[in-house]
């Protein structure tokens, strides 16, 4: 049986214990809130914190509130936030996102600020150690080669979560927690293309909260490309937001998963898309920008030029779901996911 | 539903029987429900210590030190293992012997057990296992069968045809090439199937420790106890009478626990050393570095046909990546070539295999055994000829299928074929006429057939003794217990064994116990593997239960004056059928006999009929006999991506007899949901570093994430039709289920792929890659195909040339040389049971 | 290391017990407290062998610190028997062939169990969806659909 390396495990009741106790020793200190992520990785020693931080008794990151939009506890659970009518109604794209996360199971445990802040993946890194000993590891962990592209001099492990372009798309924002203060952040800053250091949190910083503005005005929808209907991670998917007025859009967000070390907006794509009505040629033109930035590497499920590719179609029909396409078809064989959950 | 009484509502069948052919709870059904099945994990014995192994980082290299004495020094360690421990090589086949528990000299892949820890607990013997130093001197690596065919050396094994070829092998029925030559359209295809793994959801466990006086028990969880007992017995060095070998049900099989494995001699060897009980449960990486499973194979397919369809000789030829040891390889590589007979008339058959070593895990018997891929190649080649000849898929197949009671060109014995039913079965549920070739651009459908054995026809150890052997007990409480080796693995073995008793002497399954694969217990049953239980088992435990008949009858015929043709045992009664209430309870009748005769027990055997084929390599392919299947698969393919889902499957089995219907149905469609795994994204595959800066080959995913098995949402809707005409083989008429229905699903899909989108994908899995690849190859005016361009030139060894039968053949082959054999017959018996077969097949 | 109590009930008894800070929840049922009805697949969370109800909640065990679940609920597939009788997604798994090997079987029953818990009739779809964190490499999911589908119609 995988097990765990041994470590302090350490149980705060409030955010500022939690905070304290992480500025004590922050390198050798992690965060564990749902444990989807870190319990995986610490068993097959990718990761190995001398102290655990569990957030689980942390009642004041569990809530959702109302405010001009929403302000969603680092702690609420993906279950959870599915089940908010709330999210359901004005913030389409992130419940798309956040249903299609794992499995049931895995979204009974794992929580929002984990997703945000999931570890980026790779074949060459999720691994055991073992594995990994095997091919004379790697940069991300214990080595010194990325062998996604060796001559690479950054890591190019991938990220994976769900959650994150949805919430950038509609213009998110984070609120990190230190001993030393809080800081609000726009979710799009907490990210760098960087495999191994993917967040600009620092390490004595909790994410305690993500606030959604409000979605009055706003279309959301999320596309997301893998091998099953459960389970798997994006190998690629497109988040779009889009406000309208009338069929002119007023503003817009595209931001596509699993293609670089962080989730990545389309800059072209929002320029475009302001001011105009979507034909079927712009949606050409916008899916065009978003090929164009997509840079899959070959460390994940798929051949990477077909993932390429295939950023196009999400794209597409992303944006003709915005437009009011009738897309459930399409949707479901490509999800393999009802897009229902059970309440 | 309290008990295992057959539920009042259900139909009776016309024969009358009372359990047979009636859907039932599985005898072990509350077991699996309430947790309460033990499987080899769940043994929990007090002062075990548990153990962990150390693998090999490196794919080839020889083993220049091993240092232990840091993992000896750990507190908590009670053992430390090496190779030294372990001078006797083992294996599956008595051809191929060339596994140790621990390697001694070289390690042959990323994964290859060095060392053995045992520790007061697995956090103990794992941090130990980290202390081990070994120092390697690397070898070339061999990461493809290209590799393994362009260097001889080194080589991988010091054994084998010639460098890193393991087996060779070439046949010839007929002349091929002439008939090839004649035929007005020939077709040369060429084919790939990606290797697969097995998964099963239990990952391999054993515990091993000593009896009261002192003699070695070993629980684990594998599918054949048989094997496993002789292995241990070799490999230790201790008789295998004191060896007692017990196999937990299996938490899932599928050929992935088939052969002995290291793990297995070494907890063994270390409950011997230790006196006490020892556990190891491999973690599931290792499950896929045991792994045994399908072989990629590289094919061709050569086939000459008349201008109505009908095949007048084929071409074959197979190249099979092994891996690294040759487990069941020698079987597997006969296998890619000895079921294209069976389904289809192939009237001359050229058939040349070829199986290379490579430094990977080694490949075996996955379900369906060497058959899925070429099953693959031949049925999408058939839908290629219809296409050409402009005949319908369907009647194509019809009109080939091979006769019942017949001989094929290989000598093999074809009994009831069930085949043109299937295939007019789903074509009538799928709505075929309406939908082939005339549903929009993007949804196809795509048909296939199959065959496989219901048991292979000869041991893997050739001897005179029987397959299958059950005992039974009874006595004065009126219950029956029925012993035999055979081993659960989910598919209801032990519920068929109960099912046949219960039916044999009219009495509940609930009143029947099963003690099964046990070697101290139970009489031997080979195991589960080549969908040979039912049959075999089923056959034995009919002889055991009629001979207790027999014995009861004969006593209540006396004690109650009932003349003994009139007694008739059922509803737990022996009665008098012209006046039922003439009679006793079944209890009371079993305690007459008890008084008349003493103790009560009898026994059943099963021993395959002799298979007509006498050549070299005829050893695999017979089987008392086979079952057959068809299968239309819907697909949906978006125009744009490539992306494939399949919504729905009609599959139709000739089951023969279905014994208990509920488990035949979950077989057929545990086969489709394997066939949709290994048909759309199941790959058991490698990574290679860049040779420049690495010497590394590694599973690529070794992990349940990244090997993707189907979803409850990616499975298609399966309606399932069974095809019932008793053959005369099988118990009560039954054949095989587990492994045929998965057959057809692979060139099913690939089939039904080229009706929605007009692109041949000759290569499994079908992936969404392959298939835009194809679709923008034909956009851009190129073969509309994904799939291999060339198969290498291999020295074959000379062809072994075997007359069929209807141009006199007596089996032999005309230049087969004298080779030894320790198969304790009369030659003339068998020569003249070749001939009476052969008279058979052709009055 | 030092050993932390936890105090849980499980399967409606209460259990206390001093364990590792290191152990999950799954190790702790199996190996401290004999509940060997709870599987593992994988120890990863990838394959759904190890679900248990915390707090009637579907939740991997192997993911699961054990001292995350002071004071809570756990039930395992050994709890799902109540008073000697099958519950009826029991009865109708072990009659329709829901079970074969029996390995995912535990892991199912309580995911299913959860399911009908919450929505008494749900759709072949939902249940799809509910299940689809179970990997099962025997049935092909019919059997066990049709079982949760029978289960559910003996609901009241």
């Amino acid at each position: 049986m995988m097990r765990l390396p041994s470590y302090r495990y350490r149980a705060p009741k409030t955010v500022a214990d939690a905070a304290a106790w992480l500025a004590e020793s922050p390198a050798e200190t992690m965060l564990l809130a749902g444990g989807t992520d870190l319990i995986p990785n610490m068993k097959r020693r990718q990761q190995t914190p001398s102290t655990v931080i569990g957030l689980r008794s942390i009642p004041e990151l569990t809530a959702i509130t109302r405010g001009q939009g929403l302000t969603i506890g680092s702690g609420v659970t993906l279950t959870g936030l599915v089940h908010d009518a709330r999210v359901r109604a004005h913030y389409v794209g992130l419940w798309q996102a956040v249903a299609q996360i794992a499995t049931p199971h895995l979204r009974n445990m794992g929580t929002i600020g984990g997703n945000i802040c999931l570890d980026t993946r790779c074949t060459y890194y999720d691994q055991t150690f073992e594995w990994r000993k095997a091919i004379d590891f790697c940069m991300k962990k214990d080595g010194d080669t990325c062998w996604v592209a060796t001559s690479s001099d950054r890591c190019l492990a991938v990220s994976s979560t769900d959650s994150a372009p949805a919430l950038i798309a509609l213009g998110a924002t984070v609120t990190l927690v230190s001993a030393a203060g809080t800081r609000e952040v726009a979710l799009s800053d907490l990210y760098a293309n960087d495999g191994m250091h993917y967040l600009t949190r620092r390490r004595d910083e909790i994410l305690t909260a993500v606030r959604l503005p409000s979605g009055n005005g706003w279309r959301s929808t999320y596309w997301k490309l893998r091998r099953r209907g459960s389970f798997d991670f994006p190998v690629a998917s497109v988040a779009a937001a889009a406000r309208f007025d009338g069929d002119h859009i007023v503003d817009a967000r595209i931001v596509l998963g699993a293609v670089a070390s962080r989730p990545l907006e389309v800059p072209a794509a929002s320029a475009r898309l302001v001011g105009q009505a979507l034909s079927n040629d712009l949606i050409t033109a916008v899916a065009d920008d978003a090929y164009a930035l997509a840079k899959p590497m070959d460390n994940t499920d798929f051949e990477l030029v077909w993932r390429k590719k295939v950023v196009r179609s999400l794209v597409t029909s992303a944006l003709r779901e915005l437009r009011g396409d009738d897309m459930r078809e399409a949707r479901t064989k490509l999800a393999r996911h009802p897009l229902i959950v059970v309440s | 539903m309290a008990s295992n009484r057959p539920s009042a509502h259900l139909p009776i069948r016309p024969t009358g029987a009372a359990v047979i052919g009636r859907a039932r709870r599985r005898v072990d059904g509350r077991a699996k429900v309430t947790g309460q099945t033990t499987f080899a994990d769940d043994v929990m014995l007090p002062r075990m210590v548990h153990c962990r192994l150390l693998r090999s980082s490196v794919p080839h290299a020889k083993i220049v030190k091993v240092d232990i004495s840091k993992a000896q020094a750990l507190a908590g360690v009670h053992l430390v293992l090496t190779g030294e421990q372990f001078p006797t090589a083992y294996g599956i086949l008595p051809v191929s012997h060339d596994e140790h528990a621990l390697c001694r000299d070289v390690v042959r892949f990323v994964g290859d057990p060095v060392a053995a820890v045992v520790a007061r607990d697995e956090a103990t013997a794992e941090a130990a296992v980290n202390l081990i130093d070994v120092a390697y001197e690397p070898l070339r690596t061999f990461a493809s069968p290209i590799d393994s065919l362009t260097y001889p050396e080194p080589r991988i094994h010091d054994y084998g045809d010639v460098g890193n070829v393991h087996k060779a092998v070439a046949l010839q029925f007929g002349e091929v090439d002439d008939a090839i030559a004649k035929a007005d359209h020939v077709f040369d295809d060429l084919f790939f199937f990606e290797g697969n793994t097995h998964l099963p959801l239990e990952q391999h466990a054993t515990v091993a420790t000593k009896d009261a006086d002192g003699k070695l028990v070993v629980y684990s969880s594998t599918q054949t106890p048989h094997y496993l007992h002789r292995a241990l017995a070799k490999a230790l060095g201790i008789p295998a009478a004191h060896i007692r070998v017990i196999a937990t049900p299996n938490g899932g099989g599928f050929g992935g626990k088939s052969d002995p494995f290291n793990h297995e001699v070494v907890v063994a060897y270390a409950a011997m050393r230790l006196d006490r009980p020892v556990k190891i449960c491999l973690n599931r990486e290792e499950v896929f570095y045991c792994h045994r499973g399908r072989h990629p194979v590289l094919m061709r397919f050569r086939a000459g046909v008349t201008n109505d369809g009908k095949l007048t000789g084929l071409d074959l030829q197979t190249l099979l990546d092994g891996g690294a040891y040759g487990s069941y390889g020698v079987a597997s590589t006969f296998y890619t070539g000895a079921l294209q007979t069976v389904t289809y008339d192939i009237p001359t058959y050229r058939f040349r295999g070829c199986r290379v070593f490579t430094n990977k895990p080694p490949c075996g018997p996955k379900r369906g055994h060497g058959t899925p891929q070429s099953r693959f190649g031949q049925e999408v080649q058939l839908d290629k000829i219809a296409e050409r000849l402009s005949i319908d898929p369907a009647d194509l197949r019809l009109n080939i299928v091979q006769p019942p009671d017949s001989l094929t060109a290989n000598f093999l014995r074809v009994r009831t074929i069930g085949l043109s039913d299937c295939i007019k079965k789903v074509v009538e549920r799928s709505g075929w006429r309406d939908k082939y070739r005339k549903l929009p651009h993007g949804k196809g459908v795509g048909l296939a057939c199959s065959s496989y054995l219901s048991g292979a026809g000869l041991p893997i150890n050739w001897n005179d003794l029987p397959h299958s052997g059950v005992q039974l007990k009874l006595d004065r409480s009126g219950g029956v217990t029925v012993f035999c080796g055979a081993t659960e693995i989910g598919q209801g073995s032990d519920d068929v064994l109960v099912g046949i008793v219960a039916e044999v002497l009219g009495i509940d399954p609930f009143d029947v116990r099963a003690v099964t694969g046990d070697t101290d217990l139970t009489p031997v049953d080979l195991g589960s593997y080549s969908s040979r239980v039912t049959l075999m088992m089923g056959n034995a435990a009919i002889q055991a239960a009629e001979r207790a008949r027999e014995l009861i009858a004969d006593a209540v015929s006396t004690k109650l004056e009932i003349p003994k043709d009139r007694l008739v045992f059922a509803g737990r009664r022996v009665c008098d059928t012209e006046d039922p209430n003439k009679g006793c309870t079944f209890q009371e009748a079993v305690c007459m006999a008890e008084a008349r005769f003493g103790t009560l027990g009898t026994t059943g055997s099963y021993t395959p009929p002799r298979s007509a084929a006498r050549f070299k390599g005829g050893g695999v392919g017979p089987s008392p006999t086979y079952s057959y299947t068809a299968a239309v698969v819907e697909v949906d393919v978006d125009p744009d991506t490539g992306w494939v889902t399949v919504p729905r499957v009609w599959i139709a089995h000739d089951i023969g007899r279905a014994l208990n219907p509920t488990l035949v149905r979950g077989q057929v469609e545990g086969g489709v949901y394997m066939g949709i795994g290994e048909a759309l994204m199941e790959e058991q595959v490698f990574r290679r570093l860049p040779a420049k800066l690495s010497n590394a080959l590694v599973h690529k995913f070794p992990s349940i994430l990244e090997y993707k098995s189907p979803t409850s949402l990616d499975m298609p809707d399966v309606i399932t039709d069974l095809i019932e005409d008793p053959d005369p083989a099988g118990p009560f008429g039954a054949k095989e289920v587990g492994q045929g229905p998965l057959l057809p699903i692979m060139p099913a899909v690939a089939n039904a792929v080229y009706d929605a989108v007009g692109v041949r994908i000759d290569s499994i899995p079908v992936t969404p890659e392959k298939i835009l690849r194809a679709l923008e190859a034909k956009a851009a005016g190129k073969p509309a195909r994904s799939g291999p361009a060339s198969f290498p030139d291999i020295l074959w060894p000379e062809t072994l040339r075997v007359t069929p039968p209807w141009a006199g053949g007596d089996g032999r082959a005309s230049n087969d040389p004298d080779r030894p054999t320790n198969r304790n017959v009369d030659a003339g018996v068998e020569a003249r049971a070749a001939k009476a077969a052969w008279e058979k097949s052709t009055s | 290391m030092t050993k932390l109590r936890i105090t849980m009930a499980v399967n409606g008894e209460p259990a206390d017990l001093l364990v590792d800070p290191d152990k999950t929840l799954l190790e702790v049922l199996r190996e401290d407290l004999n509940l060997t009805g709870t599987k593992h697949g994988c120890e990863l969370g990838e394959c759904g062998a190890c679900a248990v109800l915390v707090d009637g909640q579907p939740l991997l065990s192997c993911l699961l610190v054990a001292h995350e679940c002071e004071g809570r609920q756990v039930t395992t597939v050994e709890g799902l028997v109540e008073d000697g009788r099958l519950h009826p997604l029991q009865e109708c798994f072990a009659d329709l062939g829901g079970a074969q090997c029996g390995y995912c079987t535990p892991g199912i029953l309580i995911t299913a169990k959860a399911l009908l818990d919450r929505e008494p009739h749900p759709s072949r779809e939902l249940i799809k969806e509910a299940l689809s964190g179970n990997l099962c490499r025997c049935t092909g999911y019919q059997q066990i659909l049709d079982a949760v589908e029978e289960a559910a119609r003996r609901n009241p």
